[in-house]
């Protein structure tokens, strides 16, 4: 243990001690001023960017005994996860003023789940998975029912607080059988014990896999293990569910690439047939179910989980060109998600949440503009090229193609098409149908500004698609 | 002779036992979270009989974190309980049905 340890730990350091500073300030700060909470946690999030841009590893450090790492991969991750929860926090913010939830606990458990989020990113033990992963799931729960006195937001938190405890505890029976077999938690031990002693791989360990693949499609939202995702997008208030949906994928995919290729790598055989029942079953179910679906968060909560599909479906293929698809995708996939989320949190207003589709009903007509960002972001999630989805969606096909699997190749063509059918018509609803409420969409001049930009990355990334795949390519090499 | 395979079975059991709790439990959210304390319980009871089996202190060392863990999840779930019973006068696990689809 040396100084040089605590160097590369410093970003969770900085936001850690940072937190703590805007939870004391903010015991001092009046309802009505609660903003400048706010602005605290935006400039906590903009020095944990600074910092861990400065300490930028050149290769990957282990730290800590071994416990915690510091690499590429650990580094693309936190800078997303931070720039999503910037990006919540910003949209969440005047939704919040005009609906009397203008509180701190907000934006201090997103900060929490942040850090959370990035001692995953940075795991090297299962240990050090675990409790990066239960600082992130509590602070969600206490997010999800942050709103009292709403009855669907207590109901829904109670939902996911049962069904992620249930996965905790599945993950951590699964972690107690990989210790006893390999007996190690780190995971280069862990991949060492298990190359070294090919006898290993055998009834026990695959025992271990098994539960730990259940909480690990648990933590992603991979159908059959999906029933709370929708119950608490559609449940939570917009702002939370905007939060949910975003930068907390990115740590799903740490914990699944840390745990299943950098641990147990070496087991791809056996969890890769695992993987691939969850990824065929949430590709169908969930771009299925959610054409039935008429509340536009419970959809995107049903599209989400054709999403983790693909993704699933890239670390299936065991390949550094699958895992560097299923980066891709996930990075991609929550930029659109966040904006998508973030129109509808822009379109609620006092006393009036955008529950349903219908509610989208002649958005051109009230705002050009936004439908157009709209649009644009229901064709990246639909995979229409140019947009950016399109691309991740092509790698994710070439390379399960490469691994040779045409079948899945097919059916990921097949739900695609069936998928565009449900973000079409809300495109349909926004230009083609006569809108009740005809009142123009208020926001404050930032948020008009960072919508906008987040909307038309997706285009642009769509547009010069390169660099963000070769950083994915070199990220994972 | 107590060997390892007894303490393994014993924690599955009990494993078990809590998921079939989980499953069965329709009445009462408190029982609800008695199943997931008996859960992590039975995971610790797995640790520390590999740890010994291993004559190796981590799995010890992993309980501890597990059961300061198990505490703050609590505190989680009954505040989240408060929170719902005020709203509903009522804690049944058949009555959370509002949300569906």
């Amino acid at each position: 243990m040396n100084l040089m340890d605590f160097l590369a730990a410093a970003p969770e350091m900085t936001l850690l001690g940072l937190i703590c500073v805007v939870m004391i300030a903010d015991l001092f700060i009046e309802d009505e001023r609660r903003v400048h909470t706010f602005w605290l946690s935006m400039i906590s999030l903009a020095i944990t960017a600074a910092v861990l841009q400065a300490t930028s590893p050149d290769t990957r450090v282990v730290i800590f005994d071994g416990s915690y790492v510091s690499d590429s991969l650990s580094q693309v991750l936190k800078l997303g996860a931070v720039l999503f929860v910037a990006l919540a926090f910003l949209y969440a913010r005047d939704y919040l003023r005009a609906n009397d939830l203008n509180k701190g606990e907000f934006y201090l458990l997103g900060l929490f789940g942040l850090l959370g989020m990035m001692i995953m990113m940075s795991a090297n033990s299962l240990l050090t998975m675990y409790l990066g992963l239960e600082t992130l799931s509590l602070s969600l729960y206490a997010l999800v029912a942050f709103d009292r006195n709403n009855v669907t937001s207590a109901e829904s938190a109670m939902k996911f607080f049962v069904l992620g405890a249930i996965a905790s505890g599945a993950l951590l029976y699964g972690i107690s059988w990989i210790y006893g077999v390999t007996g190690s938690i780190q995971f280069h031990e862990i991949y060492a014990a298990i190359s070294a002693d090919p006898s290993l791989n055998n009834l026990p360990l695959w025992f271990g896999l098994a539960f730990l693949i259940v909480g690990i499609a648990f933590k992603f939202g991979g159908v059959p293990f999906h029933m709370w995702l929708p119950d608490v997008y559609q449940g939570a208030r917009t702002p939370v569910t905007l939060y949910l949906a975003s930068a907390p994928k990115l740590a799903a995919l740490a914990l699944t690439l840390r745990i299943l290729v950098d641990g147990l790598g070496g087991l791809h055989e056996t969890w890769g047939t695992m993987i691939m029942v969850v990824a065929v079953l949430s590709l169908l179910v969930g771009n299925l179910v959610a054409i039935a679906q008429t509340n536009i968060k419970r959809m995107l909560g049903y599209s989400t989980i054709g999403h983790v599909g693909f993704i699933l479906l890239a670390i299936f293929c065991g390949t550094a060109e699958g895992n560097a698809a299923a980066l891709f995708y996930t990075l991609t996939y929550v930029v659109a998600a966040a904006g998508a989320f973030g129109v509808i949190v822009l379109m609620s207003r006092s006393g009036y949440d955008v529950e349903l589709l219908t509610d989208f009903n002649g958005l051109n007509a009230r705002s050009p503009w936004f439908a157009l960002m709209m649009m644009f972001l229901m064709f990246s999630m639909a995979g229409v090229p140019p947009f950016i989805g399109f691309f991740a969606k092509l790698n994710v096909i070439s390379a399960v193609l490469a691994a040779g699997f045409p079948g899945l190749a097919v059916l990921m063509v097949l739900v695609t098409v069936i998928g565009a059918f449900y973000y079409l018509k809300v495109i349909w609803f926004m230009y083609f149908e006569e809108a009740e409420d005809k009142a123009v969409l208020q926001a404050s001049t930032d948020t008009r500004l960072v919508l906008s930009l987040n909307s038309v990355a997706v285009l642009a990334l769509g547009i010069v698609p390169g660099w963000l795949l070769a950083l994915c390519i070199d990220v994972l090499s | 002779m107590i060997g390892l395979q007894h303490y393994l079975t014993i924690s599955a059991m009990l494993f078990v036992l809590s998921i079939a709790g989980i499953i069965v439990n329709r009445r009462n959210l408190i029982l609800l979270l008695m199943c997931i304390e008996l859960m992590l319980l039975a995971v610790n009871f797995n640790f520390i009989a590999f740890s010994r089996y291993l004559g190796d202190d981590t799995g010890q060392v992993f309980v501890f974190f597990i059961l300061t863990v198990a505490a703050a999840e609590a505190a989680i779930g009954l505040a989240i309980l408060v929170v719902l019973f005020r709203n509903r006068r009522s804690i049944a696990v058949q009555e959370l049905n509002t949300l569906k689809g």
